[in-house]
């Protein structure tokens, strides 16, 4: 019971390879597209990876960029294959070469699926691992001075800065934080002995935050120190203020910078995969009928083509009694080589 | 006395037709590169809009725009006279076209030049508005609720934190005017009106800038307030802090912004009209190479092709010359009273010597 059976005359043949090799030449520019945007995106995690705990996330442009590859290759392949399918003479020699690479390009094809489902079911783990990076940022705020965490100050600086957000979930993370190192706390001062004495752990708390915190667009000069003091500042109320800083956590901003990144991108995927599969299904059709042609004396007879020689569960069955055969051989090949005294032994009773 | 002339055989003027063709072509993308570096050049000029004072600085991008344009106009229609060249036929066609083409063109090429050179004299221009700019946005920093003043605060804000630069010249052109408004002092404080006495006009000035100034490089957190006092902070000395706040001068950073982007564009210009006056050249041969063909008249033989026919100065003798007879042909000559046949030789023929007869004898 042949799958999707349709018949091609010599034209139509023609024309679909003609198609074919141009719709190839897409393709392959939408593969170059597809790993550039890998790249891409691959960049954008990097850029900010100081304030991530773990690389899950990343496995989703390196699918991207494997695919790109790939299927510059297959696209390669595929348009070859169709400007050969009209010469008769140098078609044949694809004929072993076409089974495993139908295979290998709906695989790398099925690939961008899942590169695509990653990319929305990741976020969580997005998240949890900007939550903990930030989280240790902003703790190693105040360590400029020690190695490995010196920069961290600058990275939360101009990362606050550019995404105009503030702190992990919101501005009140920095007030459970000491972000003051201690070499630049007058520790004579009343004022700080009593607020290092005021908390358990002995740390400098106080309810401010960096300047990098502060809206630009405020109508008036940014309110770092004593937020939760009202008296403190002239015509201030902390809980009607809205402008003074930046009143969206860090980690949200990030979140909806990536999630954007791959939702535009998301789309594009879709969009190539579809175009991929139905280059390699027409190609399976292109393949079939000029296996009709094949040993014929006239090219411009009418073919069949289709997707599967017999139903799915029968070619399924087939494929799996091939491998059961290759194994056996390799089985067998490797019994010979070991005992190779019995062979002998059994000619000798013979001619005895 | 030709100006640089070369000998053309036809297969050496089938191929300078095809070369110009192309060159052409490659002339029409450079042509829109000149359009969007003008564009590119408005935008940024227009995107720091609000801290320039107005001066003539439009003027630069909007000649790069029109010369673009003019550029992929004249381009195209001198690849389609190129491509035609290849055949004497159809040359016939553009024949009376092609000098005044040639003319048009380099004056074309005079304005590319200009516009070049436009670029590199708009930096002055672009300081002193850059410098007084920056003066008023400073000035009308803390004006956030007067209308038309109301974005300078954000706009000044941005610019120091993108630039990385603080102040007009530096950090203390903000300890000479108030940028905190009135609105948010109290002015029930003694403090407040001690300052605000303590100068003439009446401002509050304080040793203390914007939070934009901060330098996100310093190892510790950003000392705005009090920065000439260093008993106010602890382990501190303004003389020698170098990394809290910004050290260069807003109008140093814009300046040298500016700058690279003048300079690359005229550089791109520059090369723009070499190429231009090169494909202008190439074109002109082809043309007196092509017309010493049809003054031949025979299609496949070698012609010369010069620059000029005669030397400069001769050229410029002969177009004088046709200036002034433009001009005398205007004129009436009103010596002979408007009669047209006074003054005008004889054309009877009077036998072979030519000599007037006698006027016959009359009767009295």
């Amino acid at each position: 019971m042949v799958l999707l059976k349709l018949k091609f005359p010599f034209q139509k043949r023609v024309r679909l390879a003609q198609g074919l090799w141009l719709l190839s030449w897409v393709a392959m520019f939408s593969g170059a597209i597809t790993f550039a945007m890998g790249v891409f995106l691959k960049t954008e995690l990097y850029r900010r990876s100081e304030v991530m705990h773990n690389m899950d996330i990343h496995i989703v442009p390196n699918l991207l960029m494997a695919v790109g590859l790939a299927s510059v290759g297959i696209n390669i392949c595929a348009g070859k294959v169709c400007h050969d399918s009209l010469d008769l003479s140098r078609f044949p020699r694809w004929k072993t070469f076409l089974p495993p690479f139908f295979c290998i390009s709906v695989f790398f094809s099925s690939l961008l699926l899942v590169a695509m489902i990653l990319s929305f079911a990741l976020q969580a783990s997005l998240e949890e691992s900007l939550k903990i990076g930030l989280k240790n940022g902003i703790r190693f705020y105040k360590d400029t001075d020690t190695p490995g965490r010196c920069f961290q100050k600058e990275t939360i600086d101009r990362l606050q800065i550019e995404f105009q957000c503030c702190g992990n979930t919101n501005y009140r993370d920095w007030f459970e934080v000491q972000w003051i190192s201690n070499r630049y706390l007058d520790f004579t001062s009343k004022e700080v002995k009593d607020r290092v004495r005021s908390n358990v752990d002995g740390r400098y708390l106080l309810d401010g935050v960096p300047f990098s915190c502060c809206n630009p667009a405020s109508p008036r000069p940014c309110i770092q120190n004593s937020l939760l003091d009202n008296s403190a500042h002239y015509n201030y109320e902390y809980q009607t203020e809205e402008l003074n800083l930046y009143s969206r956590g860090c980690r949200q901003a990030l979140v909806s910078y990536y999630m954007g990144l791959m939702n535009t991108i998301g789309p594009c995927v879709l969009l190539f995969f579809l175009l991929q599969m139905s280059i390699l299904v027409s190609l399976r059709y292109l393949q079939t009928a000029m296996e009709g042609v094949l040993g014929q004396e006239n090219m411009e007879i009418e073919t069949e083509g289709y997707i599967l020689e017999k139903g799915v569960k029968e070619t399924l069955l087939e494929t799996k009694e091939k491998m059961m055969k290759l194994f056996q051989l390799a089985q067998v090949g490797d019994a010979s080589d070991a005992t190779p005294g019995t062979e002998p032994e059994a000619e000798k009773p013979a001619t005895a | 006395m030709a100006v640089l002339p070369v000998r053309f055989t036809k297969t050496k003027r089938d191929k300078l037709a095809q070369v110009l063709w192309v060159l052409n072509w490659i002339s029409i993308v450079t042509g829109i590169i000149l359009f969007s570096l003008g564009i590119f050049l408005k935008v940024e000029i227009n995107k720091r809009q609000d801290l320039m004072v107005e001066r003539n600085l439009q003027s630069v991008p909007n000649m790069l725009i029109a010369v673009g344009l003019i550029a992929c106009a004249i381009n195209f229609l001198g690849g389609k006279i190129c491509y035609d060249c290849v055949d004497t036929n159809k040359f016939l066609r553009w024949k009376l076209v092609m000098l005044p083409y040639i003319i048009c063109t380099f004056f074309f090429t005079l304005s590319v030049l200009v516009g070049a050179l436009m670029c590199y004299s708009m930096l002055g221009q672009l300081e002193e508005s850059l410098t007084l700019g920056l003066r008023d946005a400073m000035r009308y920093y803390k004006d956030t609720d007067t209308p038309g003043r109301c974005f300078l605060k954000r706009t000044v804000d941005l610019l120091q934190i993108q630039f990385q630069c603080c102040g007009n010249k530096g950090y203390r052109d903000w300890f000479h005017i108030q940028w905190v408004s009135n609105r948010y002092l109290d002015m029930s404080q003694r403090e407040v009106v001690d300052r605000l006495r303590s100068n003439v006009e009446g401002k509050y000035l304080m040793d203390g800038v914007p939070f934009s100034c901060c330098n996100v490089n310093s190892p510790r957190p950003c000392i705005q307030y009090q920065i000439t006092n260093n008993s106010a902070h602890f382990n501190y000395d303004y003389q020698t802090e170098e990394l809290n706040l910004w050290m260069r001068g807003c109008r140093q950073a814009l300046l040298d912004y500016y700058t690279n982007i003048m300079h690359s564009i005229g550089l791109t210009v520059l090369i723009i009209w070499l190429f231009e006056l090169s494909v202008l050249t190439g074109v002109r041969y082809l043309q007196t190479s092509l017309e010493n063909v049809l003054r031949q008249g025979d299609p496949e033989c070698e012609s010369d092709g010069w620059l000029l026919e005669n030397s400069f100065v001769e050229t410029a003798r002969t177009n004088f010359n046709i200036i002034k007879h433009l001009g005398k042909f205007n004129q009436i000559n009103t010596a002979s009273n408007g009669d047209p046949n006074i003054d005008r030789p004889s054309t009877a023929h009077y036998g072979p010597d030519n000599v007037p007869p006698k006027p016959s004898p009359t009767s009295s």
